[in-house]
């Protein structure tokens, strides 16, 4: 009788589970299902980013007042960036849920340009009389291995220092702070550490978890800043063994091992980047944090307003490892509007896109997200220039910034980067060894024929 | 009877001048197709939806398929290089290591022993409490997965029930997550997975017979050596049952671990499927990853090979 219950119990568990399997990948299915009237839009919302929301709600209104007949599907997917590229390329890599029009990161669009995900815009860009309006860096974004473009650029972004200038009084410290080496930084963090205790001295991205902005507002931000690059534009090749690299993740040693950073837990927390820019700087709890741009985009309105931020905020150019010219370092990425190669109808998709980008849209969201403008009658419009008081700070860095080297390898080694830079933070490897498995995994994910040892 | 049922089932018509062995064994040949026909179907849907996918991720782990990229659409066919690749990496044994602590620990020892001593103790308890108990520990089993795993991380996080407890009594708060992330998820897939075991046992230990109980206590025998003397010889079959219920349970346990720790801090508590998981949908190597996945699947198989052997259910 016991035993005939049992075995009951767990047939009905099993016929559960399979049932909740079955749920599981039917949910998935029915998104892009083919219909030509209706056009699906994928993009990337979170609590602390809701202004890309806003734009495209407005544009769905347009593109169907203008194209009667025509349906616009806006599918937000509400989580950081990094589980973002997960679902997206999980997406893609079937026909049924493959989106229309996508929210892309430059740096993953020749990788899915190269995967076939994306469909190229050339044809339908010629007809554009607002192209023209995009200057070539922002078109150069949008290029494909095979020199097509596959994506419109939204707007681009720069990287420095945000310090609070009522925190640098307390611990002694200038109010017009401007570092010229690493160990400007440092001095100024252990100040705040002695000073001020109770607020985290200095934020730089090093989890796993944070993904891309670890690769990008953290290391590359000091690898940039050494003699070493991270790839070989010549020789096309990708550097192994390089001391910018080790050096780099010294930097995050020192700044974790001393306890200058944030602690672990909130280090390595996923949701750290939106915590950094809606409660800790605002709260006061960070005297430094390296970021990017469009961080003033969420504290001008909205659920995070703070006016409060221009009197307490400073900027400061993050410096390059030793003051060496041209003194000062930043990166630039920014993301598109791309259409999915899997769209029924690549037209329909392109006219949403150019309704999302046209001058007042581009506007809307240039000023409101804290974007660098790429359209060059929105960067000159006085609407633009008067609307953030940090745009002049983060528009003057353009010409120290660079960008990602935007392989097809890219992501997998940007992935491995944070890897690396995990592991010195977490204190499970000493810089050495990271840069070591480092190396190993690029050599594993490009080959050995496309590498080179650092001179 | 069996004879007029074979004459029934044969096709040889009557008086045939086959000779009488051959036509005896094509009797019990078309017996035997006779009793397989109406399994086909259930043999059809298990070779097309598990057979097929085990298969095609046998192929899967053979390539060096990514998420994005060239290799996404074109993977080339690498042979064994995944699995060779795997055996010679660091962070694959340590992750081997780690399901091992954590199977052996949270499994075998925790679920296991626990289920049996709660089984044990429900049993001899007034109704009550047994009942309270009872309700309390397959609370923890009935929550889905991704609610328990909130709840206790909720539990163990640094803001979380554990420190505040452990503040009111004047104890410092800990890290427990970042400190002890082993400890952690092994503590709550005991916590989760226990009242599957207590069940178990439950059922197997109201089936020995109390007499044989009386005899033994009459006979002198204590609690303890009538406990291993007897009880557990009686439910040997119910034990191994469990045990590899349990195993091959905690083996796939992915969510748990994902909410709590995310396999981190670094790699401090990334098991087999959490390294699986990063490798295809984190660095997006969706081939090695699989690879990954294959050696699990076989590590399961293996300890569902060494428990039918070892402890033999035999028929009593």
């Amino acid at each position: 009788m016991q035993r005939r219950r049992i075995a009951g119990i767990a047939a009905a568990a099993v016929t559960l589970s399979l049932a909740m399997t079955a749920c599981g990948s039917s949910g998935g299915s029915g998104s892009g299902d083919g219909d030509s009237k209706t056009v699906t839009v994928v993009y990337q919302k979170t609590a602390s980013f809701t202004q890309l929301d806003d734009v495209l709600t407005k544009a769905k209104g347009e593109y169907e007042s203008a194209h009667p007949g025509m349906k616009v599907e806006l599918k937000p997917i509400e989580s950081e960036a990094d589980q973002y590229f997960t679902k997206l390329a999980l997406m893609n890599k079937s026909k049924d849920t493959a989106p229309d029009v996508i929210y892309e990161d430059s740096f993953q669009v020749r990788s899915d340009a190269a995967a076939g995900y994306l469909a190229p815009m050339d044809e339908q860009l010629k007809g554009w009389s607002d192209w023209s309006q995009f200057d070539d860096t922002a078109k150069q974004a949008g290029l494909g291995d095979d020199g097509k473009t596959y994506g419109v650029s939204m707007g681009t972004d720069t990287r420095a220092i945000y310090y609070n200038k009522t925190l640098f009084a307390q611990a002694g410290l200038p109010t017009d702070w401007k570092p010229k080496t690493w160990d400007d930084v440092l001095t100024a963090a252990r100040a705040v550490k002695e000073k001020v205790p109770g607020v985290i001295p200095l934020n730089i991205y090093g989890s796993k978890a944070g993904g891309e902005q670890t690769s990008m507002q953290g290391f590359e931000m000091l690898m940039y800043g050494t003699k070493d690059p991270l790839y070989d534009t010549s020789s096309k090749k990708w550097l192994t063994g390089s001391k910018g690299f080790g050096d780099s993740l010294g930097f995050y040693k020192t700044v974790f091992s001393e306890g200058l950073g944030p602690s672990q837990d909130v280090a390595l927390d996923s949701t750290l980047g939106s915590q950094i820019s809606t409660t800790l700087i605002p709260q006061g709890k960070v005297a430094m944090a390296i970021d990017g741009s469009w961080l003033p985009g969420q504290w001008l309105k909205g659920d995070n307003a703070w006016p409060q931020w221009q009197e307490t905020m400073g900027f400061a150019p993050m410096p390059t490892q030793d003051g060496s010219a041209p003194g000062s370092t930043s990166m630039s990425g920014g993301w598109l509007l791309s259409v999915g190669a899997n769209a029924p109808d690549k037209q329909a998709a392109f006219d949403f896109v150019s309704t999302a980008l046209n001058k007042e849209n581009a506007l809307k969201y240039g000023t409101e997200a804290s974007q660098i403008a790429v359209r060059k009658d929105v960067a000159t419009d006085p609407a633009y220039l008067s609307y953030n008081p940090s745009f002049e700070f983060f528009s003057s860095l353009v010409p120290v910034t660079h960008f990602r080297p935007a392989t097809p390898d890219y992501s997998q080694i940007s992935s491995n980067i944070q890897v690396a830079v995990e592991s010195v933070v977490t204190g499970s490897s000493s810089p050495a060894d990271a840069a070591k498995a480092y190396d190993e995994a690029l050599v594993g994910i490009v080959g050995k024929d496309n590498t080179q040892a650092a001179s | 009877m069996t004879v007029s049922t074979l004459e029934l089932d044969s096709s040889a018509p009557r008086g045939s001048s086959a000779p009488l062995r051959p036509r005896g064994r094509g009797k019990d040949a078309a017996r035997t197709a006779g009793r397989l026909l109406p399994l086909t179907p259930a043999i059809a849907l298990m070779g097309v939806f598990l057979a097929g996918p085990i298969g095609y991720a046998l192929y899967g782990s053979l390539t060096n398929a990514t998420l994005s990229g060239y290799r996404a659409v074109n993977p080339d066919f690498v042979g064994i290089d995944n699995y060779t690749r795997l055996l010679s990496s660091g962070a694959f044994w340590q992750s081997a290591l780690l399901t091992l602590v954590f199977v052996l620990t949270s499994a075998v020892i925790g679920q296991n022993a626990l289920g049996m001593f709660l089984a044990v103790l429900i049993e001899k308890a007034p109704k009550p409490v047994s009942g309270v108990v009872g309700a309390l520990v397959v609370g923890a089993w009935v929550m889905p997965e991704i609610v328990a795993a909130f709840a206790l991380y909720a539990f163990f996080s640094t803001n979380g029930t554990l420190n505040a407890v452990l503040q009111l009594f004047g104890g410092s708060s800990v890290t427990w997550l970042i400190s002890f992330p082993l400890l952690a998820v092994i503590l709550a897939n005991i916590w989760r997975g226990t009242a599957f075991s207590m069940m178990v046992y439950g059922a197997a230990l109201a089936e020995v017979p109390p007499e044989v109980h009386e005899a033994a206590q009459i006979d002198g025998a204590g609690p303890l050596q009538r406990f291993f003397r007897i009880t557990l010889p009686m439910v040997r079959r119910a034990v191994a049952t469990n045990m590899m219920l349990v195993t091959l349970q905690t083996l796939g346990v992915f969510t748990l671990i994902w909410v709590m720790t995310a396999g981190g801090p670094g790699t401090r508590s990334t098991t087999l499927p959490l390294l699986a998981f990063q490798e295809a949908f984190k660095l997006s190597q969706v081939g090695y990853g699989t690879a990954i996945a294959t050696v699990t699947l076989m590590v399961g198989a293996i300890f569902a090979v060494v428990y039918v052997k070892v402890l033999k259910p035999e028929v009593d």
